[in-house]
Parts: structure tokens; sequence; C-alpha cells
């Protein structure tokens, strides 16, 4: 009889802390997603106090995932390598939907409208159009450059008016393709060059940049006179030298423009290239540590952070863009992966895979003021980027 | 004394045969050496061609789409790399007998990294 009570009581009690732990509201703008690859799921963070708020696991291979935010910044859209796309609610820390949608897919982007959430894939070879809402598929466009041949697509961004533009690294072009009718895209094509890696859209959605791998240059594209085809730039930077070997893929983002300077990693040389993007001519490049991965500016552009490719991924240096030199070496810890500045650019987020920590640095001391444990943490997506052209 | 013909000849062909089994396989690395070399595969080829070897930017390394090539030209390749390619050449990092140990593990299928870790 007493037991029962007690019993009672404490279900009662429960409830009411049931109630008082219901989440407070909040806005979503100081929030993002840390990959943990390691268990295919992903830590819901707040840049703002610095620690994780949930975790939401589930989200098959991880490996080279990315993700693309709702402009409410409430939904992160989550590309895995498996072909899983994984709509997150930030806010309850859970899945909403997800679907398997390729075989193998590298990431993906959303809408100028934030309707339409569309990923790019390595097989099968093309970009794919989904409702951002209920994920149905509206529309496939098959990255077939000569008959029965698919390439893999790389770079996807979106463009103002419902465009997306993206290259194809086995054909040498870049596509855009219109889906001001979700259901029927209509796609234009330009000769880039010899095997683009990765591309960026400049921060007004203007150009287009695609690395190639391929030649010593970058191809660019200018979405307001298209009709002008793709110009080379940076031609010839590797100056006829032997390229050193490349272990790892660079990436390329429009984080790499500020400034009205863009900051890029060479290919097979440890170089950062900056180009003056008024007339794309170089301005300089500067000698770094290794291969570049990720080259991102400062939001205010007043510094450019570089990661590294295997096997000097535990270093990060610090470009100060007046000078166009290194200041700061830091070894944040092992193999480095990723790195993201918060909106204004205080702080930046750092993982690193083999330590299984994401490290803090304030930017203005170039000091580490926080760590949060991930499990081999890997790519980290801020909200800031739901509302920016070409993320 | 003279050797009978037939003598001779199965001798040389055990002699042979020996000098096969010991020469064609690899030694299986060992300890920490091992791991490392797992975790090698998986991370750092794993960047190009996937963690799970399924492919990315390269091509898919499971053993259908592997097991029937040339050992010799893979193990060549995982040396020396592939001009006119992404392919650069791992020489700097593993030894031949550990790149042979490699392609010959991944034409079996590769193992895992530790325990469930990807």
């Amino acid at each position: 009889m007493r037991r029962g009570i007690l019993a009672a009581a404490l279900a009662g009690a429960a409830l009411l802390a049931g109630c008082a732990t219901q989440p407070a509201l909040r806005g979503t703008g100081d929030l993002g997603l840390v990959i943990e690859r390691a268990s295919g799921q992903v830590a819901v963070v707040s840049h703002t106090s610095r620690e994780r708020l949930a975790t939401v696991a589930g989200l098959g291979d991880l490996s080279h995932a990315h993700v693309t935010y709702s402009r409410d910044g409430r939904y992160g859209y989550v590309f895995g390598r498996d072909g899983g796309l994984t709509k997150v609610d930030l806010l309850r820390g859970r899945i909403e939907r997800r679907i398997v949608q390729a075989g193998n897919s590298i990431g993906g982007s959303i809408s100028q409208d934030g309707r339409l959430v569309v990923a790019q894939n390595y097989d099968p070879g093309g970009i794919k159009v989904f409702d951002a809402e209920t994920l149905e598929q509206l529309a496939e466009v098959p990255a077939e450059y000569a008959p029965g041949q698919r390439s893999k697509v790389v770079g996807l961004a979106d463009l103002p008016g419902q465009r997306f533009v993206y290259a194809l690294f086995d054909a040498g072009e870049i596509w855009v393709t219109d889906l001001s009718d979700p259901r029927a895209p209509k796609t234009e094509r330009y000769k880039a060059g010899r095997q683009p890696y990765d591309g960026l859209v400049t921060p007004d959605g203007r150009y287009f940049i695609a690395g190639l791998f391929g030649e010593d240059g970058l191809a660019l594209l200018d979405l307001w006179h298209p009709e002008r085809g793709v110009r080379k730039i940076l031609a010839g930077y590797g100056r006829g030298e032997e390229p050193l070997p490349v272990y790892k893929m660079p990436h390329l983002r429009g984080w790499a423009v500020a400034g009205g300077r863009a900051y890029l990693p060479a290919i097979g040389r440890h170089e950062v290239l900056v180009v003056d993007t008024r007339d794309w001519q170089e301005v300089a490049r500067i000698p770094v540590h290794s291969q570049p991965v990720f080259v991102m500016a400062r939001p205010d552009g007043r510094q450019v952070w570089v990661n590294f490719a295997f096997p000097d991924n535990s270093t990060v240096q610090v470009i100060d863009t007046v000078e166009n030199r290194v200041t700061d070496t830091l070894v944040p810890g092992r193999t480095i992966l990723h790195m993201e500045f918060t909106p204004r650019g205080e702080a930046v987020w750092v993982s690193s895979r083999d330590d299984d920590k994401v490290v803090v640095y304030d930017t203005e001391r170039r000091e580490a003021v926080a760590e949060l444990a991930a499990a081999n943490p890997s790519g980290i997506f801020f909200t800031s980027r739901g509302v920016r052209i070409g993320f | 004394m003279r050797i009978p013909p037939t003598l001779l000849h199965v001798a040389v062909l055990l002699a042979a045969g020996l000098a096969a089994a010991l020469s064609v396989e690899a030694a299986e690395p060992q300890g920490k050496r091992h791991e490392h070399l797992i975790k090698l595969v998986r991370q750092e080829c794993g960047s190009c061609h996937g963690l799970t070897l399924a492919g990315g930017l390269g091509p898919a390394l499971l053993p259908e789409n592997i097991a029937h090539k040339p050992l010799d030209s893979m193990v060549a390749t995982v040396m020396n790399g592939r001009p006119g390619t992404a392919m650069p050449g791992w020489s700097r990092f593993i030894s031949e007998d550990e790149a042979e140990w490699m392609v010959r593990s991944m034409m079996k299928g590769f193992p895992e990294l530790n325990g469930a870790r990807k």
C-alpha cells in the first residue's frame, strides 16, 4: 500500500519534471551540426554556449557528409556518402524524414526560395531534385555527357533564379540547370577543362569557379554573361614544374571569397593562390605548410585559415590578408578535417578526427578557448549557411 | 655418383614449388603496423575511394571490382600512382610488400577498422 502511494507520487513528480524540462523557446541562428562519422550520427551544437544540445543517430555512412539548411535554420539536410538524404530537426534533435536517393552521393544544396533540395551524385552520376518539405523526388538530371556515359557530379551550388550550377568530373563540363519548373529542368552545358574536382559560387551568385585537377588553372563562368563561355583563370600557375602528389582533393566553396579577393588552393603545390575578383588576375601566391584542402576566409576577410592533406593534416595555418603571409601555425589535434567560422568570425570551430574532439579558437588571439568531445568528427556546418547564396 | 633424371626432376619441382610458396605472398603485417595500414586504407585511400571502398572520385575497390585485375599492375599503381589520373603514388609511406598485402586484402574484402569504428 505504502509502496503504491510512493510509486504514484514518483510518477506525479516525473510528470511535473517532464513539463518543467520542456525546452525553452529558442531561435536557430546559432545552431549547427557536427558530423560524427564513426557512428553515423550528428551532434546538434550551439556556437553561443559552445555545447552539444543533442545527438541524432541513424544517418548511415557519413564519410564525406555534407549539410545544407532550410532558410529558417530549423532543418539540416544531411547528404551521406551512401546516398542517404536525412532531414534533421535541430530544435527537436531528431530525424524528420530520411530517404536513400542514390548509390554514392557527395552533397547537395537548397534553392533560392528554399523549396527544393538538390543532391549531387557520383552514382548514378547526376543531380536529383526533391521537395524540401516532403523529400518527394521531383526530377532527375542525369549527367549523361555522351550516349550511355554518365559523369560524377562535383561542386553543386545554388544560384539566383531557382538555378543550380555544377561540374562534371569525367566530362570536363559545367552545367547550369534551371528549376523554375521543378518537374521540367532545363540545362545549359559549357566546356570547362580537364577533371574539375569541385566548385564555388561567389557570394553574390555571379561567378562559378571550378577547380581543375588535370590543368594548371581554374575555370570561371560569369553567370551574368554565360554566352561568353568559360574563361581560364590563374592559367599556368604550376609554371611547368612537376606537381607534388595530392593525397587528398581540396574543397572549394564561397568561403574562399572575401574583401574583393578569392583565396584558392593550388593543386600539387604547397601554395594558396590569391586572385582579384574584379579582373581575375593573380595578386599573390602564399607558400604554406603542405597541400591545402580547405582555404577559408574569415567572414570579414582579414584572415584566411588553411588545413592540409595527408600526411600533414594535423596542422592549421593562418594567413594575414594584408601582408599575404602565414602568421600562425597551429596544431589543434590529430587529423584536422574541417573548419567552420561563426557567422561574424570571432571564433572558428576545428574538427580533429583522431583526437575525437572539436576545438574552438578565438580568431583574434588564435587561442583555443573551448573543446567539445565528438566521435571522429569531420564536417562542421552552422545554420548561417542557410541564408547564403552558394551553400 | 649420378642422380637419376626422374629424381632430379622431382627435386627441382619441389624446390620451385617451395620457392613460389615462400615468395608469392607478401607477409601479413603485424601488430601496430597492421592496424596502421588498415586505417591508412580506410581513411586516406577512403577519401577518394570511399571509407567502404565502394568508390568516390576514385573507382570502387571492392572484390567484385578488382579481384580479376593483375596483381602486379595494381601494386605498381599503389606504389607509383597512375599518371593522368588523380591517383598519387604511396611509396613514401609503405613498402612494396605492404602494398601487395593491401591489394591482396582488397581483392578478398578489406578488413574493417577496429570494431565498429569506421
